[in-house]
């Protein structure tokens, strides 16, 4: 039994290895100008998607905390990230309309001091920053939030976000937040590049994947540790998980500090991506789309949420686009493949998943159960 | 008096968006009562009704026009409840909720693609929309009409509900689900009936809400829908008083807010403004989240208690 697991963690993590060299080599070989570019960007975007519906698993689907306020978390994962990021020669052109008060650029002040490394070092301390920044947010909602029962604790989530939104967006925080101005110009992924002799080797795809892989790796471990059981119980039953002496409220406040500490990550990553960090764009639509990654994926499954995630984006930006631009599978009908039917025909797929497909793609199962199942189909065939 | 100037045209608009409020969160607080569920939609059936007023008043005069979008915002609601609440009413609560916010966000979608993501402006409405002075501040008719014509509604719902068959049918339905369709109620009729009055007001509180503002775009719906259903938990969810009483409590204050830089200024507590209507928004959540930690069943809740 410990042999075959130890086998699957084996398989898992030299597949692992294989898909971020995949990357490597996809972010060299495809140009910006080729076809398959777009591959890319639902790569990057994907990958950051995936991140943020897996840690919305972790709170909804493994500890059946039902909390509608992730873009709230990674809205302040975003800011923290930008503003512990902007190169000092230009933070005065960002922050045209006030006066900067937070003079501290990490990647900056450690490269200097380390050289490239010191950057990197910078960029991963800014990260972690972002996370932290949301979990300390989260503590000190979930102290109270945490106490109300299914829809009241997603309708106070959803509304704590919304707090949140307009507080970074309140001009007297303009000094900080940049008041509803967006921030830009802090270390992007395509800043990221690695020079071996002569050659430059891009890896602007390869950032985002690694940094929601290593996520997602850590919050597998948290779901199958003891933590992770308890989290389980609790969701299952919350008076029968009491009685087996877990600590309601300490599981519960842990779930969701953590779930919002890989939020403000997630909401870091997407600042990479996106270049930029608006409060405008964290609304409560992009939960909704979360959750809808989630429900596609399978609420309870951290493979399912990726394989939703990457779905919903390359749908979206990537399949449907003909939609919208008059064209699509050969069929050419500009009067009704106009802007915006492309979000109507998704929608309609999510309603059926939702509708007829309640599980979603994965169920509560991962992907290594699926080849386990067959393995076993086989031996007992034979 | 000067500063009664001032908060005036802050207190009329407030009573009226009050009054709009209202009519949604009876829709939010009937289905709550009755599905224990938070119909996520019906911000996005609020906002087609006002879409569908843009796009009939087009085609032909407002006498037709009114009564007719009221007709289909009606059969919408019906429609929504068939096919995306029906078929799950034996699940899990999460899976109806999720499956409310997929149909939210398919009517946004489908608002977006229709209107190309244009504002479109609301028809003008004769006599409501005329402009009109209260005590010296000029607004529109439709800021007095509205609180008479809310409380006129709710008084005729709750003698509905209070004195019809299906009245009592619902309030069986409300207190106990299972019971209730033992006893021969047929359940599937009671929720259309719901989700039918719901929608009606829903279409009402549309024309009174889009007549103030200059038009409608596809997330119109958003946040109206989202205060409403904070107005409800208010007031204690399944309580139509208390949705009623919660709506134009968070519709007065959110519009004090809007004016509290100017307000504060003419008493002469603040030199300078402070920029504190960007909070008329996160006010109601920051409420929402106080009034639920300190009496979680609203102000007029039913209690609950939990059974193993």
């Amino acid at each position: 039994m410990i042999t075959t697991r130890k086998k699957t963690n084996l398989i898992s993590l030299l597949l692992v290895a294989a898909m971020l060299a995949l990357v490597i080599v996809l972010d060299q070989v495809i140009q910006p100008t080729d076809s398959m570019s777009m591959l890319l960007k639902v790569l990057q975007k994907g990958s950051i998607y995936a991140l943020a519906a897996v840690s919305m698993n972790l709170l909804n689907g493994f500890t059946g905390l039902f909390s509608l306020g992730h873009a709230g978390f990674m809205l302040i994962g975003a800011y923290t990230y930008a503003i512990l990021t902007i190169p000092s020669e230009v933070r005065d052109v960002v922050y045209q309309y006030y006066d900067a008060a937070i003079r501290l650029s990490f990647p900056e002040t450690l490269g200097n001091a380390m050289g490239p490394v010191g950057t990197l070092l910078g960029v991963v301390l800014a990260i972690v920053a972002a996370g932290l920044a949301a979990t300390l947010v989260a503590w000190l909602i979930g102290l109270p939030v945490l106490r109300l029962k299914s829809d009241y604790l997603a309708i106070a989530t959803l509304g704590f976000a919304e707090v949140v939104r307009a507080v970074f967006q309140w001009g007297k925080l303009g000094p900080v937040t940049n008041g509803s101005n967006p921030l830009k110009s802090f270390v992007r992924i395509n800043s990221f590049q690695l020079k071996l002799g002569g050659t430059t080797i891009s890896l602007t795809t390869f950032v985002p994947v690694l940094l929601a892989t290593v996520c997602i790796a850590l919050i597998v471990l948290l779901v199958n540790s003891t933590y992770g059981r308890s989290f389980k119980a609790i969701r299952d039953d919350e008076v029968a998980a009491e009685a087996m002496g877990i600590n309601l409220a300490r599981h519960k406040i842990m779930s969701f500090c953590i779930s919002s500490f890989f939020a403000g990550v997630s909401g870091a990553g997407m600042a990479m991506v996106l270049g930029i960090a608006q409060a405008s764009n964290f609304k409560s639509a992009m939960t909704y789309e979360i959750l809808l990654m989630v429900v596609l994926g399978g609420i309870g499954s951290i493979s399912g949420s990726c394989i939703g995630a990457m779905l919903f984006i390359a749908a979206s930006e990537w399949w449907l686009r003909g939609l919208d631009s008059g064209n699509f599978l050969g069929i050419n009908a500009p009067g009704i493949f106009r802007n915006g039917f492309r979000l109507v025909v998704f929608s309609v797929i999510i309603m059926i998943v939702v509708l007829f497909f309640r599980k979603g793609i994965m169920g509560d199962r991962e992907l290594p159960d699926l080849f386990k199942k067959r393995a076993r189909k086989e031996a007992a065939g034979k | 008096m000067d500063l009664m100037n001032t908060v005036l045209p802050y207190l009329l608009s407030g009573i009226s968006v009050g009054g709009q409020y209202a009519l949604i969160a009876i829709g939010y607080t009937m289905v709550y009562g009755i599905l224990r569920l938070i119909n996520f939609a019906h911000g996005d059936v609020f906002m087609v009704a006002g879409l569908i007023m843009v796009y009939l008043s087009a085609s032909m005069p407002l006498y037709l026009a009114v009564p007719l979008m009221i007709a289909l915002t009606v059969l919408l609601g019906f429609l929504i409840e068939r096919a995306a609440y029906k078929p799950l009413r034996t699940a899990p609560r999460m899976s109806v909720m999720i499956s409310a916010i997929g149909v939210s966000y398919l009517l946004q979608n489908l608002a977006l693609y229709i209107t190309g993501g244009l504002n479109k402006n609301y028809p003008t409405i004769p006599w409501i929309s005329d402009p009109i002075t209260v005590f010296g501040s000029p607004t529109k008719r439709v800021t007095l009409i509205t609180p008479f014509l809310t409380v006129a509604l709710v008084i005729v719902l709750v003698w509905l509900i209070n004195h019809t068959r299906v009245g009592m049918a619902m309030r069986a339905v409300s207190r106990d689900f299972e019971t209730a369709q033992l006893m021969g109620i047929r359940i599937n009729n009671v929720i259309s009936v719901t989700f039918v009055i719901g929608s009606f007001l829903a279409a009402v509180g549309s024309m009174l809400y889009f007549s103030n503002y200059p038009g409608v775009v596809p997330t119109s719906g958003g946040m109206p829908g989202l205060k409403a259903f904070v107005a409800a938990v208010f007031g204690g969810i399944g309580s139509i008083p208390g949705a009623v009483v919660g709506a134009f409590i968070i519709g007065i204050c959110e519009n004090i807010i809007k004016g509290l830089d100017i307000i504060l200024q003419a008493v002469g507590v603040l030199k300078e403004p402070l920029e504190l209507a960007t909070f008329s928004d996160a006010f109601t959540f920051a409420l929402l989240i106080i009034v639920l930690v300190f009496k979680p069943t609203g102000l007029f809740g039913e209690k609950t208690t939990d059974k193993v």
